[in-house]
């Protein structure tokens, strides 16, 4: 059974990974999830970003939150990236598979997915 | 909405909108198949104009467009399984808050299925680290409960209920207790 006590060493764990987190988590992944956003799908985008980010071993670098309506909702579910020095790129009608490629090319192989990005539906 | 799971992730959003520290979600099935979800805060409340109006889909806070959905289709999921939607609200300087009740038989062919409520759970818990949650699901045969206040009490001041790896634990606490009844 999940314990209080394991919660404790979890939290043992991360005060030692404080310290050097200085200018880590630049970069923001930002998931619509108003109305619109929830039913049209972006429950599962977002928890295969956050699964994903974590497996990839980018929970250092990388940090995935919630925002409401961003105000094109026939495209959701919209995910915006946010990386330090570089424009935003926003990816439209996402589903978990297509998040999990723009963690592998995007997120790690720093390559934007194109085909994916709200300029090439438009 | 798919799941029910869903609208309770949508309208739980607007207690943290109205500037809630503690929200309670409960989830109540009774032996008959009736489902009471409770969504309760502690937040502004709204006017009794704003009571009045919030089911309907053409009336919304916000300001970019004239549509707000959110508690329509909670309604309606209600509405079609043969429950209700009532919500009451206060603004008093003490007691004020919201509390929406929402009634649905399970037994119905149009009931829409609760689905991944720990998912949702989980989101909501991430988007507001610092707000108190309060989530029950009771069944004759099984009984679930996660207070946040809880375990921010054991992780301290400086560890984000929204860490990956606090969220891998509070997922896997509660699936546990899913399946181990």
């Amino acid at each position: 059974m999940k314990s209080l006590a394991e919660l404790a060493a979890i939290r043992e764990k991360m005060q030692n990974k404080v310290n050097i987190r200085e200018g880590a988590n630049s970069t923001r992944v930002v998931v619509g999830m108003a109305t619109c956003g929830i039913a049209a799908g972006a429950r599962p985008v977002l928890n295969a970003f956050v699964e994903e980010i974590s497996k990839a071993g980018l929970n250092e670098k990388v940090t995935v939150t919630q925002t409401g309506c961003i105000g094109i909702c026939q495209y959701e579910p919209v995910v915006e990236i946010f990386e330090e020095g570089k424009d935003k790129v926003t990816y439209v009608k996402l589903t978990a598979e297509k998040a999990a490629e723009i963690v592998e090319k995007h997120l790690k192989g720093g390559k934007v997915v194109d085909e994916y990005t709200i300029g090439s539906v438009q | 909405m798919k799941e029910l799971s869903l609208n309770i992730l949508d309208v739980a959003k607007n207690s943290v909108t109205a500037g809630a520290s503690k929200i309670e979600i409960s989830l109540v099935t009774d032996a008959e198949g009736m489902l009471a979800l409770t969504i309760k805060d502690d937040g502004c409340g709204m006017s009794e104009e704003t009571v009045r109006n919030v089911t309907n889909p053409f009336y919304t806070t916000r300001t970019t467009r004239k549509v707000g959905m959110g508690l329509p289709l909670l309604k309606l999921a209600a509405e079609q399984s043969g429950g209700e939607l009532v919500i009451s609200s206060s603004r008093d300087e003490i007691t004020h808050g919201t509390e929406l009740i929402a009634t649905f038989n399970t037994k119905s062919i149009d009931f829409t299925p609760v689905g991944d409520i720990i998912s949702s759970v989980c989101i909501l818990i991430a988007g507001s680290p610092e707000i108190d949650f309060v989530f029950t699901d009771v069944t004759p045969e099984r009984s679930v409960s996660l207070n946040t206040a809880e375990l921010r009490a054991v992780l301290g001041d400086d560890i984000s209920l929204a860490e990956p790896e606090v969220q891998t634990w509070i997922s896997e606490y509660l699936k546990e207790q899913y399946v181990s009844q």
